[in-house]
Parts: structure tokens; C-alpha cells; sequence
């Protein structure tokens, strides 16, 4: 079969698929390399949602963007051009979501975010087809920073990586911390032995720790960190302590603190029939990324209960009402279409043999976000 | 004609019809992965001339693809947003003029090739593929930390930039200029491999002795030819952030390095259209498989290794025959 | 900064040098005899670190997971040097850099294929936990310790191999002269196998061990196999005593880049700034030290003279 054919046929077999669906969206999200597991859950949690809603005329189409930018511009243009989506969402990644939102945004397509809620996107570029369903970057790590200073600790050291996620990180925490800082120190992205800055922690005088190092490089740091005989309290937002690689992690994690908008065990209905929900289905506990998965999915369907996303005036009204049942509980949008939720603080602890969280503070009641003010939508 | 010929000329006519088969099969986004298999191809047409007539093995070259998509990103961002680029000692406003954005493109990439060239051609053989490897890491490191223009977060630029008398915001019409882009690029590329230049820097490489014998310095030649390599690929990887509005590090990673020597290699190193077959092979191949398996990066790895080993010369040179000329 | 702390980092700086040596001296060792650049050594290094953790998972025990990652990795080489690696001897680097290339695609996305895509848990025994206190009050990791007393192991061990060795004569004639030792009745094929299993079996080595305080997960082997060639490239390729002098220089230039640098900077600017703008450069350090000894040197500080 020659290729022209070969292309012929799937676009007939596109064609086909489209005569029933009336609701099309597009996931693109990281499912192949490193940072797999993050999309994986990502997409889990989403699909748990959308197929106990049971609805036939609502199609998925699921894309790898390999955490690579071009890759997932690309896939967009695809989604956009070819399969003639409505919506989008799934993107992990900050620097991935500032390479896909504008620009399908700017075509009138709808962005849900299930996770990656860069400053940029939440000020001045807000846009009234971009909802953020998970936060804004800041809020976890404000929430490590209200916690420090409830806490009355004095001198803290703060960490992570050289990239923009990181600067916001720790301007994040000083937001709310705003005391005196024994060291902040910026890591090298992709860095996997901390002994330098073990020692630096431990020649500060410092009475805490507050770090952001996403995926291995936090289990690298917690590992090395453990055995290094210092022992200050660890603070730090929900990803370097979260289900997906917590058990990578171990014993090393025991008592951490971290600040996240979401804990398996928040009491509301929503939130068990989700997780027992999700470990039926997948035979693993449920993640923070795929709660945002799931959350999304939710609020998706609510809102095509009430509009068609070609009425675009009405399916935007449905979607900033937000009438779902979060697994977060309490949920709003502020004006920037960035979520208003209670975030808190978990504790890291051991199940049997599964290491996971529990919930022991309430950081930040109702926060929105920093840049709510940059944005022009009112 | 040869069979190389013919292979050739059925691969430009394949391109030329592409936008015609997406209009009447309905398959817009077809154009859009053309687009980025011509860029490919440019990007890898201008390796070739290190690589294949200057035998100049650049594990870097990503840095002039990185450098012309920052060369874009630079200036539309700065003209997006109103601000000059530089106020002092005189003002420089950022542009959204596609042939201004080429210039300094090209300007750029074959300064930074120059100066490269430079340092590493005091190196020859696998030294000469590390060091060049360690100027794109340098790059890669310097762009993701340096938050002036985004850092790992990259350049969003929301409307593609402008070419006086079309528009660009049309798929085909940006398609076509890429494409006049990439035939104009490969004329110059087949006079370059006839011109006395392109005799010189071919003896240069299989016998540096005769070379330096008539009184030529081989190391001055293969200079030459990476500066030019090196301003093609900007060039290139200028149009590459514009047809993604979107310029970041990755563009200057190893990995990029790596697939624009991969769209050689696969297409027929020192061939005249072997990079334009490799990108376009690449490009399909990535297109299909992604939607075959999660774990598709196995089957592509398969098929790169059952190229290099049994594939001597490349697609063209499987197809096509033997290399006859230069 | 105090000197004690300075005597630390340099402690740590010759630390990740002595690791970046396992994975540098299996690459050397390998370009040495066979002449072949193999930029799959780092997921010889990720499958050494996977077979540790499954191993120790399913066992609990450290050193039966040390010996499941050399057996592993050897393996892993020995199979993909009968499979692929031999044909590749004859051809020129280019080849040699794709087909390794597209090796490294197999290997991750396979192995992603076989453990999944969560990183695994590898911890180091109890034995080696804890910290000691070292003369001058530095408290320092035991296991750090131990890393750096396995790496001189190693390093005294092919020296031991090279000069003392029926092996290492061959190798070391090998290197000279192909056709020569061929003709003198050794097995040149069986020879090279052998090399890249032990070449292997160092990554795995190295993975394994590195693995018990780092993560455990698909892709960890490239950011080290870009160190390590920027090791053997400094340090001459082909050359062990290179490699090691190359490691040590790296581990040492990182390390002390990343904590100075800031520092440096904090005397211009307000430590904010200070901290990001010098990591920014710290980043860059190696690889700006790598050009420079090239540019100065062009063949490494003991590689070959053209």
C-alpha cells in the first residue's frame, strides 16, 4: 500500500470516527522517557472520569509529546488542523505549556490546564479560553512558606534549580515566609549529586529546609539528604513527595512536610469515590496529577452538560461556574480563570509498606494567585 | 540521467505536490509536517556541507539551529512587545520582517561558526566531535539559566512574522517559501560542490598532503565550509521557530544535534538531496510510529540501526547508486 | 567560607570524580582497543542500576545486587557487541555515533518497557549508612567513603590488569597493532567482546552503586555519559591514566564551580541574583574547561600524539 492510501484510509477512518463524536479533545501529554509517569497519571485520572461519565459523544484522542516543546507544538497543530479538536489539555510542563497555550488559544480553542500554570499565563497573558484546573505554579510552594513562618522557623535554606520554575519557586516561598534566609541556592537542571550543597546546608546554621526539585532530582537530593547526618526539618511543595515516586524515595521521605491543594485523604465524597475508583481500576494509589486529571475531566463534563463548546460564549460561562464536584473540595475561579482553594500541608508517612501522605495543617485558606491583579479579564 | 537524477527530481516533484494532495484529500496538517521535514531538510542540507564535503563530523550543530531560532525569537518578542532591543548607543527595534529575521540570523550562526570553527579545528577526528559537542552543551546550559529571554520556558511568539506580499499565517504559503528556501539553498549547495572551492575542500578531506602541496591550507578551507554550514543551519532553524511560534533550549540540546546528523546520515552523506530524503524519511516515520506503540522510540531506533548497518550511502545511495560526482 | 568546608567540597568534588572514573575508564577502554565511540555506555550504566534495584528488591541484599548489576551489565555488552557493535569496528565515527544513537532509543525505551515508567528504590546497605567524623571535624557520608575507596579499587585493578595480565598484554598490543597480534594466533573477536563486557560490566558498576543514592529511572545514563566523555576527551581518549586525571579534574571543576561561582558573584550583586546568575555559569564550567584543554592540548593532556 503506497503512502498516499495508507494516509487516505486513516483520514477516512478520522472521518468516521468524527460522524459520531460531536465533542472532540485533545490530550497531549508526556507518556514516553523520563518524565512519563507524571503524564501517565495525568491521563489515568482523566480517563477514570470521562469513562464513568459513559458519554459516546465525547471523543479522546491521547498524544506523547516526549517532553519535548517542538514535539508538542506540533502535536497541537495536528490536533487543531486535522482532527479539528475543541479542546485541549494534559501538558506537565511549564516550558511545554507556554509552547502550545497562546497559540491555541489565540485560534479559539479551549486550554484546560491539568497541571503546568506558568506566572506569564496567569497575568498579563491570561486569555479567556485558558482555565487553570490545577493552580498556579506559585501556590504550593507560598504554601511551604506560610508553613515556615507559622512554624516561627528563623533561618531557613532554600533550593532549586536554575530555570524559571525555579526562580518562581523560591520567590513563591519568600512571598509568604518574607523573614531571613540562612542560603538560597540555585542547582543546575538535571543535577543528581547534592553533596555540595549537603554541606553548604549544614555550614549555614540553618534551622530548616525549604526545596523544589522536581522528578528524579528530588529523590536523588532526599536520598543523599538522609544520609548525611544533618537532620533539620524538610520542607518543600507536593512534587518531589508525591505517590508517583514516593516509593522511590522510601524511608528517606519519612516526616516531610509539603505544601499541595489535594490529599487522598481529604474527607469529601467526590474525593473517596475517586480514589477507591482509581485503585480498582489501576491497582495503584492515585497521584497529585492524576486528582488535577480527574478534577478536569469533571469540569469538562459539567460544562457540556449546560453548552456545546461551539457556542463558545456559553460552554466559557459553564466552565467559569465550575459546578463539579472537585475531589479538592471547595472550588472557584478567580477572575484570571485560576482556581480559589484551600491549600494545605501534608505530612509524609507510612501506610503498611506504602509510603504516602497525610494531611496535618491547613497553610493558605482561599488562595487565588499573585498575578490575578496583571490580568485584564475582570 | 543517472538514477540519482531521477530520484531527485521525483523527490522535488513530491514536494511540490504535497499541498495539492492536502487540499484535495482534506488533510491541512499534512502541510503544516511537510513545513517541518523542509526545515529539517535545510537545517540538514547545511550540516551536509561540513559534514559530507568538509568531512567536518559537528556533533553541534544545533547551536546555529538554536542561535537562528533565537535570532527570531529576539526580535519578534522584542517588536511584540514594543521594546527596543537595545537603547544604547543607539536604538535597535525588535522586528517581525521575516528577511531581516534571516539576516541576522545567518549572520549570527556564521559568526558563532567562525569562531567555533576557530577553537575546534585545532582538533581533528573524534576530539573535533567532542569539542563541537561541548560548545552545544555550553549553549544548551547558558540558554536554559539565563532568565533574560525565558530560560527553559523559552520564546512564545503568538503571530507568525511577516514576508512582504504574503501571508504567512496560510499554511501553503509559508510551506512555499520554506520550500523556494530549500531549492534556492541546494542550487547554491550543487554549484558550491563544483566550484573550484568545493574541489579543494573535497581533496582536503581524503588527502590534506596534496592539498597543502598546491599551496592551499586545508584547516582555512574547512573553516570556510563550516561557516557556511553553520549559517545555512541558522537559517534554517530561524524559519524552524517560526513555524512553531515558539523558540526554547531544546533547540540547542545534543539530542537535536544528534537528529539533524540522523537526517544525513539516513539520506546520504555528501549527497545533494540525501538530507532532504533523510528529513522527510524522519519526519513520516515519527509521524506514524507515534501513533503505532508508547514505547515507539524502540521500533525508530530499530530501523535508524538497520540503516547505518546495512544501509551503506544512505537512502540515495541505496536507490540511487553510487556517488559519481565531486 | 571556612577552610574546613572548602576541604569538604574538595572532598566531594574528588567523590563524584572517583564515579565519573567507573563510567570513563569503561569508555576509554573500549575507543582504546577497538577504536569505537559508544555513546550507549550510559544505558549500560541505567541497565547496571536497574538489574541492582530489582535484585535488591526481590533479595534485600546489597551485594547480591551489586553482582546482579555487573552480570547484568557485562551481558547486556557482551549481547549487543556479537549483535551489533562488531559490525561497526571497520566503519568511520559517524556511523558508529548513529548506530550507538539509535541503540540508546532500544535500550531506554526497552527497559521502560519491561520495569515501567516509575523510578525504582535502591537504598544502600545499613553498613555503609551514617556518617563519620573525619580528622579537622569534617562529618562526612560513610558511603561517599566507600565510593571513593571502590573507585582506586578499580583503578588499581586495571592497572593490575593492563601491566601484569596475559589480558591486558593483549589489549595493550591490540591497541598498537590489529593485524600483529591476529597473527600471532589470538582470538581478535573474542578478545573484543571481552573488553566491552568488562568495559560493560564498569557501567553497570558504576550505575548500581550510584543508583542506591540517586534515582533510579530510564534516561539517568545520558547526562553521566556526556560527563564521561568530557572526561576522556580531556583527559586523551584511549588513555586510563587520562581518564582518571579527567575525573578528577571534572568532579573537582563542577563541584567547586557551582560553590564558588555564587560566591564570587554575591561581591557584585545582592545574593538573589548572585546565586542564580553564578549557577548559570557553573553550568558552564566544564565545558568551558574541556575547550580550553583542547584548544591548548588538541589530542587531550595523555592522549596520542598525531
Amino acid at each position: 500500500m503506497s503512502m498516499k492510501t495508507l494516509l487516505a484510509a486513516a483520514s477516512l477512518v478520522a472521518m468516521a470516527a468524527s460522524a459520531q463524536a460531536e465533542v472532540k479533545i485533545g490530550m497531549i501529554t508526556t507518556l514516553s522517557g523520563g518524565g512519563a509517569s507524571l503524564g501517565i497519571d495525568t491521563r489515568d485520572g482523566f480517563m477514570l472520569a470521562m469513562e464513568a461519565a459513559g458519554r459516546d459523544d465525547v471523543e479522546v484522542i491521547i498524544e506523547d509529546d516526549q517532553r519535548k516543546p517542538n514535539v508538542a507544538v506540533q502535536l497541537a497543530d495536528k490536533m487543531i488542523q486535522s482532527e479539528k479538536v475543541d479542546i485541549l489539555t494534559g501538558i506537565v510542563w511549564s516550558n511545554l505549556a507556554m509552547a502550545v497555550v497562546p497559540a491555541a488559544t489565540a485560534q479559539g480553542k479551549f486550554y484546560l490546564s491539568t497541571n503546568a500554570a506558568p506566572a506569564q499565563l496567569a497575568g498579563r497573558g491570561c486569555h479567556q479560553n485558558y482555565f487553570a484546573v490545577s493552580y498556579q505554579n506559585d501556590n504550593l510552594h507560598e504554601a511551604a512558606g506560610a508553613y515556615a513562618k507559622s512554624e516561627g522557623y528563623t533561618k531557613p535554606f532554600i533550593m532549586a534549580p536554575n530555570y524559571p520554575a525555579g526562580q518562581d519557586s523560591l520567590n513563591g516561598f519568600k512571598r509568604f515566609y518574607g523573614g531571613e534566609l540562612a542560603g538560597e541556592v540555585y542547582t543546575k537542571l538535571g543535577q543528581t549529586d547534592y553533596a555540595a550543597e549537603i554541606a553548604q546546608i549544614r555550614a549555614s546554621g540553618a534551622d530548616s529546609i525549604f526545596f523544589f526539585l522536581p522528578g528524579g532530582m528530588g529523590i536523588s537530593f532526599l536520598k543523599q539528604y538522609a544520609d548525611s547526618g544533618v537532620d533539620l526539618p524538610v520542607m518543600g511543595p507536593a512534587f518531589s513527595f508525591d505517590q508517583a515516586i514516593l516509593q522511590a524515595v522510601g524511608e528517606a521521605a519519612m516526616g516531610v512536610k509539603n505544601g499541595s491543594n489535594w490529599s487522598k485523604d481529604l474527607d469529601n465524597a467526590a474525593n473517596a469515590a475517586f480514589v477507591s475508583g482509581f485503585e480498582e481500576k489501576y491497582d495503584r494509589l492515585p497521584s497529585l496529577y492524576a486528582a488535577y486529571g480527574y478534577d478536569t475531566a469533571n469540569l469538562l463534563l459539567s460544562a457540556l452538560d449546560v453548552a456545546e463548546p461551539s457556542d463558545a460564549e456559553a460552554f466559557r460561562a459553564a466552565l467559569k461556574a465550575a459546578d463539579f464536584d472537585s475531589v479538592r473540595g471547595e472550588f472557584s475561579f478567580d477572575t484570571n480563570q485560576h482556581p480559589i482553594q484551600d491549600i494545605y500541608i501534608r505530612e509524609v508517612i507510612k501506610e503498611g509498606e506504602v509510603y504516602t501522605n497525610k494531611i496535618v495543617a491547613t497553610a493558605l485558606e482561599d488562595r487565588s494567585s499573585a498575578y490575578v491583579d496583571e490580568c485584564s479579564m475582570n | 540521467m543517472s538514477r540519482e537524477r531521477l530520484l531527485n527530481g521525483a523527490l522535488l516533484l513530491a514536494l511540490i505536490l504535497i499541498p495539492a494532495w492536502a487540499l484535495y484529500a482534506d488533510e491541512p496538517f499534512t502541510i503544516t509536517l511537510a513545513t517541518r521535514a523542509v526545515i529539517f531538510a535545510l537545517a540538514a542540507v547545511g550540516l551536509n556541507i561540513a559534514l559530507g564535503l568538509g568531512g567536518l563530523v559537528s556533533l553541534g550543530h544545533a547551536v546555529f539551529f538554536g542561535i537562528g531560532g533565537y535570532a527570531m525569537g529576539i526580535l519578534a518578542s522584542h517588536a511584540q512587545s514594543y521594546t527596543p532591543l537595545i537603547e544604547w548607543p543607539f536604538v535597535i527595534e525588535g522586528t517581525k520582517s521575516m528577511p531581516v529575521i534571516w539576516l541576522v540570523a545567518i549572520v549570527a550562526s556564521s559568526g558563532a561558526a567562525l569562531l567555533i570553527g576557530l577553537l575546534s579545528l585545532r582538533t581533528s577526528g573524534v576530539y573535533f566531535i567532542m569539542i563541537t559537542l561541548a560548545f552545544g552543551q555550553m549553549m544548551y546550559f547558558f540558554a536554559i539559566s539565563w532568565p533574560a529571554y525565558g530560560g527553559e520556558d523559552g520564546l512564545s511568539i503568538y503571530v507568525r512574522n511577516g514576508f512582504p506580499g504574503l501571508n504567512t499565517l496560510d499554511p501553503i504559503q509559508f510551506y512555499g517559501l520554506c520550500l523556494a528556501l530549500l531549492c534556492l539553498v541546494l542550487a547554491v549547495n550543487a554549484r558550491l560542490m563544483r566550484s573550484p572551492f568545493g574541489l579543494a575542500l573535497d581533496a582536503a578531506r581524503q588527502v590534506p598532503e596534496r592539498v597543502r602541496a598546491v599551496g592551499l591550507d586545508p584547516r582555512r578551507l574547512q573553516l570556510v565550509a563550516l561557516v557556511i554550514s553553520g549559517a545555512i543551519t541558522g537559517l534554517a532553524g530561524a524559519l524552524f521557530a517560526d513555524l512553531n511560534r515558539f523558540v526554547s533550549p531544546t533547540m540547542l540540546s545534543w539530542q537535536m544535534s544528534g537528529e539533524i546528523m540522523v537526517f544525513v546520515i539516513i539520506g546520504g552523506v555528501a549527497r545533494l538531496f540525501g538530507p532532504v530524503a533523510g528529513a522527510g524519511i524522519y519526519v513520516l516515520l515519527e509521524h506514524l510510529l507515534g501513533g503505532v506503540s508508547e514505547y515507539w522510540q524502540i521500533f525508530l531506533g530499530l530501523v535508524l540501526l538497520i540503516v547505518v548497518l546495512f544501509g551503506k550511502g544512505g537512502v540515495v545511495g541505496m536507490i540511487g547508486g553510487r556517488r559519481r560526482d565531486g | 567560607m571556612s577552610p574546613i568546608l572548602l576541604v569538604e567540597q574538595v572532598l566531594n568534588g574528588l567523590q563524584s570524580g572517583v564515579m565519573l572514573f567507573l563510567m570513563a575508564a569503561g569508555l576509554t577502554l573500549i575507543f582504546g582497543v577497538m577504536g569505537l565511540i559508544n555513546l550507549a555506555h550510559g544505558s549500560l550504566y541505567m541497565i547496571g542500576a536497574f538489574a541492582a534495584a530489582a535484585v535488591a528488591g526481590a533479595t534485600g541484599s546489597f551485594a547480591l545486587a551489586l553482582v546482579a548489576a555487573l552480570a547484568a551489565a557485562a551481558a547486556a555488552g557482551a549481547l549487543i557487541e556479537l549483535l551489533v557493535i562488531r559490525r561497526l569496528y571497520a566503519r568511520d565515527h559517524l556511523d558508529q555515533v548513529l548506530a550507538t544513537f539509535a541503540l540508546i532509543l532500544i535500550l531506554s525505551e526497552g527497559t521502560r518497557w519491561l520495569f515501567g515508567s516509575f523510578p525504582l528504590y535502591l537504598n544502600m546497605p545499613d553498613a555503609l549508612s551514617g556518617t563519620v567524623t573525619l580528622p579537622g571535624g569534617i562529618v562526612y557520608p560513610v558511603y561517599r567513603l566507600a565510593l571513593i575507596a571502590v573507585g582506586i579499587a578499580v583503578a588499581l585493578g586495571l592497572w593490575w590488569l593492563n601491566t601484569r595480565t596475559r589480558l591486558g598484554i593483549q589489549i595493550r598490543a591490540g591497541e598498537n597493532d590489529r593485524q600483529m597480534i591476529a597473527a600471532l594466533g589470538v582470538d581478535i573477536s573474542r578478545l573484543y567482546t571481552l573488553v566491552f563486557a568488562i568495559g560493560a560490566a564498569l557501567a553497570g558498576l558504576a550505575g548500581a552503586l550510584v543508583g542506591a543514592i540517586q534515582s533510579v529511572q530510564v534516561g539517568m545514563g545520558e547526562p553521566v555519559l556526556i560527563l564521561a566523555f568530557v572526561v576522556i576527551v580531556i583527559g586523551g581518549i584511549g588513555s586510563i591514566k587520562g581518564a582518571l586525571i579527567g575525573a578528577l579534574l571534572v568532579g573537582l571543576t563542577d563541584t567547586l564551580g557551582g560553590v564558588l561561582l555564587p560566591e564570587l558573584f554575591k561581591l557584585f550583586t545582592d545574593p538573589a541574583s548572585a546565586a542564580a546568575t553564578g549557577s548559570a555559569f557553573a553550568s558552564m564550567a566544564i565545558y568551558v574547561l574541556m575547550a580550553s584543554v583542547l584548544i591548548w592540548r588538541p589530542t587531550g593532556l595523555f592522549g596520542a600524539r598525531p
